[in-house]
């Protein structure tokens, strides 16, 4: 596993972190103050918890004045979602397929 | 790294083929040869044709591109949210084929888990907690 993937998956494994960062990409923007809400832990832990992600890259933080909005940085994942990769067993399966199909064709 | 990010990505599967360009071509070309590799479709070898590829957990639209009898064959590929091209490259090779196939044209920010749809949420953390599970 790259590090990079390492990162991201000790970050999301934690439900608390998870569950927050899922919030985020739902929702759109949200302060400390909104997000401990209903999160069911405390300001202190839920930012603790954005520090994490956003040392991850996975949230980042805008100041507004007294206040920081958090949102979800989903380009992020990139390196956990790989769609190529999925793709490349696809096509291979298909080939496989193919070939079979080939050798029962006539001419 | 942004989700407007304008790098693209692409996955390409070749392999030699012990049959000639045309055979290989019918089985690229005429429906029920399709069906029985791919996936069921209506596809027309006609520049500009709209078709489907039917399977059992959804469809992906199409529209062919490029028909050059036994050398080329391109069609879009959408499914899923994502947009792509697929490319067939028949090159006579030996008595034989060197079929090269080359999917295109879909951006990381495309993903499909990315769009938030429930459900691909909920697998895409399951699969995550197995595989996080799996590295302790």
């Amino acid at each position: 596993m790259s590090k990079a993937q390492d990162v991201l998956f000790r970050t999301l494994a934690d439900p608390s972190r998870r569950a927050l960062f899922e919030r985020l990409c739902r929702e759109g923007e949200a302060t400390v103050g909104a997000l401990t809400d209903r999160s069911g832990i405390s300001q202190p832990a839920v930012s603790k918890h954005l520090r994490v992600l956003e040392e991850a890259g996975l949230v980042r933080g805008r100041p507004a004045g007294r206040q920081t909005h958090y949102s979800a940085q989903r380009a992020a994942l990139a390196p956990l979602v790989d769609w190529t990769s999925h793709m490349v067993g696809f096509w291979r399966d298909r080939f496989d397929r193919l070939e079979d199909l080939l050798k029962r064709m006539d001419q | 790294m942004n989700a407007t990010s304008p790098e693209t990505l692409s996955v390409v599967v070749e392999r030699d083929i012990p049959f000639p360009p045309e055979k290989i071509w019918r089985a690229l070309t005429q429906p029920h040869l399709i069906e029985e590799w791919l996936m069921k479709n209506d596809f027309a070898p006609t520049v500009g044709h709209a078709f489907h590829f039917r399977a059992e957990w959804g469809s992906v639209d199409c529209e062919v591109e490029v028909v050059e009898p036994n050398k080329t064959l391109s069609y879009t590929w959408s499914a899923f949210g994502l947009k792509s091209v697929v490319t067939w490259t028949l090159t006579p090779a030996g008595g034989g084929t060197h079929l090269r196939m080359e999917q295109s044209g879909f951006r990381p920010d495309q993903q499909p888990a990315y769009h938030g749809a429930q459900a691909g949420w909920q697998r895409f953390f399951a699969a995550l907690e197995r595989v996080v599970a799996k590295t302790d």
